[in-house]
């Protein structure tokens, strides 16, 4: 029966997508899609349970034993992924019934958003590395169809260079996975481990270790790996490019941590070395490049950038409060990048244009909004009480732990100019006039449209504030996801010894 | 055979590499699909080059007989051929529609996504 | 093309093509075949049709939209791993049914959950691949 919890997170996408696919044409579709998006919270949410309960989950599929079948397996990191995956999804789906005109729907929206859904969340839960780039590829192919949806100029544009550049780093992955595997003789994430310690030539284990960090790195997009992000995330619809802002770097982010600590361990002082200048440099240059933009999503994609070296950096520390840091890291910006974007949508719907040159009033006239906004927002920055700032603290506080005063100084640094942009946001949307003496009151937009998308804004924005004020549990639950990322014996016993 | 394997890989990439440095995003499209038939080549060398039979069990029996190749390398090189040719088709689909519709093949001049200012 | 032989000569071919790929979808689970070569092989019926006759005549033909199809294709493909899951097994875990005995040997033939995934593969790949020709051959 555990099988089937494991499952059904990633079969219910699939299916959804299915029936929307059929129902397309009519107003049906949509709603399919929406109750699909709160299923797969319901089955998420029994798989957390799950996990809570025994540490670890995994199952074999087809009744093969691992490490030869297929193993998918959750411990707390991909359990938490699992279940931010899923309401990020929800929360999307809402926003959509707002967004999304009839027309892109028939070209099928829904379908594509859940087949994306699925792919994201099938790469949180595998244990084999093969399958784990057979989700990318789901994830890929189902995002790049999003991304040029509709067909503007702009969208082939940005869709040519993601497709371009995520198309290299999978060729680099599946080389790295060859090679893998002629190595160890085996694929399974569990089986790797032992294998890859054992292996003969560790020169070459390294080698293929920085194929995987290049491979992860430019979906994860850190320096220099990233150029593909700002190029195309300010084109597609927002409810897509929420999802894309939430998920789909996030997932590189997981892989690396994921490989980093279960398989390639054997040489931390030099990859993880690597990987510690690395997110000192995409901290900066994120944060540097959001600040010469002038365009709303541009600004945020940039802030992106940026927040992937946080989590990187939690990672390449590689102590347990560093990658606690990390995991809560990841979680809250997930939450709280997903929402930007959409703020971004409304904000566009109102006040017509998303060049912060061509908009402004937003405060004056739309006040919730407005507040709406400064939560994610700030907790972006790192303010108090809000989640940012305990992520924040906890990396710093793990830099500081190892002297690396460098690294605690350029993470401070880049916190300090993150508010920057985020006041450039407030100042030129929120607080000057509109310079086409536009009112852009919330009338301006009908009910059915607006509601659907302020509804989850609020609930996101609730979220940020419920982990910034009661982090306990939340910081907890990273501990013991941090324990055993750094320990992970339960989770090669769990898998190896997992029947069918 | 395995040097010869390993030669043609290395040639492969390097054509691949050529190719994707130029301008041309149909000559970069060349590129890639050359890099996806390097990448499906390092898998099958990966599973050791052995003379041996294809990997079917005959009838009546529980494990073929005799020498057979690994049959897993083919497995996942099967796999990743058909969904390179998906995502290659895929990115054929979108030049072609690129072109229709910005009328270049040029990257240099696909900038329509970019701020309006850098476009002189 | 307007050759006329080559447009009365792909009428056999068509059906020819049609059969084969049948036969290699049925034949699939014990010799060299399946769902995916079926699959290519059907589509590439369909693709010599729309080359001799056009591929507005192809899609009347095919009656169902590609994508269609395929996504069709999905479900069925996700249905055949669902069906374990009422005899209480792992997810795509084969569930076979021999009609008229009770194994390969005595059984005359078998209802098997892993011909539906072939038949989805079959499906996703026809309307896939169809997908994407037609969409080029319309474009040019």
């Amino acid at each position: 029966m555990m099988s089937w919890l494991l499952v059904m997170p990633i079969a219910i996408p699939f299916a959804t997508a299915v029936v929307a696919y059929l129902m397309r044409m009519s107003d049906a579709g949509r709603w399919i899609s929406l109750a699909g998006s709160a299923l797969s919270l319901l089955a998420s949410a029994a798989l957390m349970v799950a996990v809570l309960e025994r540490g670890v989950v995994a199952a074999q599929m087809s009744s093969w034993d691992a490490p030869f079948g297929i193993t998918l397996v959750v411990d707390y990191l991909g359990a938490v992924m699992v279940v931010i995956t899923a309401i990020t999804g929800l929360a999307t789906a809402i926003y959509a019934l707002g967004e999304i005109p009839a027309r892109l729907e028939k070209l099928g929206y829904h379908a594509l958003f859940q087949t994306l859904i699925a792919g994201v969340t099938g790469a949180f839960m595998t244990g084999d590395v093969f399958n784990l780039y057979v989700w990318f590829e789901v994830m890929l192919i189902s995002s790049f169809g999003l991304l040029v949806l509709g067909g503007s100029r702009e969208q082939l544009d940005a869709g040519i260079k993601y497709v371009a550049l995520n198309l290299v780093s999978t060729l680099v992955f599946l080389s790295g996975i060859g090679l893998l595997y002629g190595v160890t003789g085996t694929l399974n994430m569990a089986d790797l481990r032992d294998a890859v310690a054992n292996a003969e030539n560790q020169g070459l284990i390294t080698v293929i270790a920085m194929m995987f960090m290049v491979g992860f790195g430019v979906k994860a997009a850190v320096f220099p790996l990233f150029f593909w992000l700002p190029a195309s995330y300010h084109t597609p619809s927002f409810a897509v490019s929420a999802v894309f802002a939430g998920l789909l770097t996030k997932v590189g982010v997981y892989a690396l941590m994921r490989m980093f600590t279960l398989v390639f361990v054997g040489d931390i002082g030099f990859t993880h070395e690597i990987l510690i200048w690395v997110s000192a440099l995409t901290m900066l240059t994120g944060v540097l490049g959001a600040a010469a933009q002038t365009d709303f999503r541009k600004i945020l994609s940039f802030h992106i950038i940026s927040q992937i070296g946080y989590m990187t950096l939690g990672l390449a520390l590689y102590t347990p409060l560093a990658l606690m840091g990390g995991v809560f890291y990841l979680v809250h910006h997930i939450i709280v990048k997903a929402n930007l974007f959409l703020v971004a949508g409304v904000a566009n719907k109102l006040a017509g244009h998303t060049d912060l040159n061509r908009i402004g009033g937003l405060y004056k006239s739309s006040p919730l909004l407005a507040a709406l906004f400064v939560i994610p927002a700030f907790s972006l920055a790192g303010f108090p009480p809000l989640s940012g700032f305990w992520a924040k603290y906890l990396i710093v506080k793990a830099a500081i732990e190892l002297d690396n005063w460098l690294i605690a100084f350029v993470a401070l640094f880049v916190g300090l100019l993150t508010i920057f942009s985020m006041t450039k946001i407030w100042g030129m949307a929120f607080w000057k006039p509109h310079p086409d003496g536009i009112d852009p009151t919330p009338d301006r937009v009908p009910d059915k449209v607006r509601i659907p998308m302020m509804i989850p804004i609020g609930g996101l924005a609730a979220m940020t504030i419920l982990i910034g004020f009661y982090p306990e549990p939340f910081v907890q639950f990273a501990e013991v996801a941090a324990a055993q990322l750094l320990d992970p014996t339960d989770y090669v016993e769990t898998v190896l010894g997992a029947r069918p | 055979m395995e040097t010869l394997t390993a030669l043609i890989i290395g040639v492969l990439v390097a054509a691949s590499v050529y190719l994707m440095l130029a301008r041309n995003f149909m000559r970069f499209l060349f590129g890639l699909i050359l890099l996806s038939n390097a990448a499906n080549l390092t898998i099958f060398a990966s599973g050791r080059m052995t003379p041996g039979a294809p990997a079917l069990v005959p009838y009546g029996e529980d494990t073929p007989l005799g020498v057979v190749g690994n049959a897993l390398p083919q497995a996942l090189v099967l796999t990743a051929i058909v969904i390179g040719f998906g995502l290659l088709a895929f990115t054929l689909a979108l030049a072609f529609e690129a072109y229709r519709r910005l009328r270049t093949m040029d990257s240099d001049k696909m900038r329509y996504a970019e701020p309006k200012e850098e476009r002189e | 093309m307007n050759s006329i032989i080559f447009t009365a000569g792909a009428r056999i071919l068509v059906a020819l093509l049609l059969v084969f790929s049948l036969f290699m979808l049925l034949r699939g689970h014990h010799l060299p075949g399946g769902g995916f070569i079926g699959g290519l092989i059907g589509a590439i019926a369909f693709i010599v049709y729309a080359l001799a006759c056009g591929s507005a005549e192809a899609r009347t033909a095919l009656r169902v939209s590609p994508e269609g199809l395929a996504m069709v294709g999905l479900g069925v493909a996700l249905l055949a791993g669902l069906v374990s899951f009422v005899f209480g097994d792992p997810f795509f875990t084969g569930q076979w049914y021999w009609v008229g005995g009770d194994s390969y040997e005595t059984a005359a033939f078998s209802i098997n959950s892993v011909l539906v995934f072939d038949i989805g593969v079959y499906l996703v790949v026809l309307g896939g691949i169809l997908s994407i020709a037609f969409a080029f051959e319309e474009e040019t």
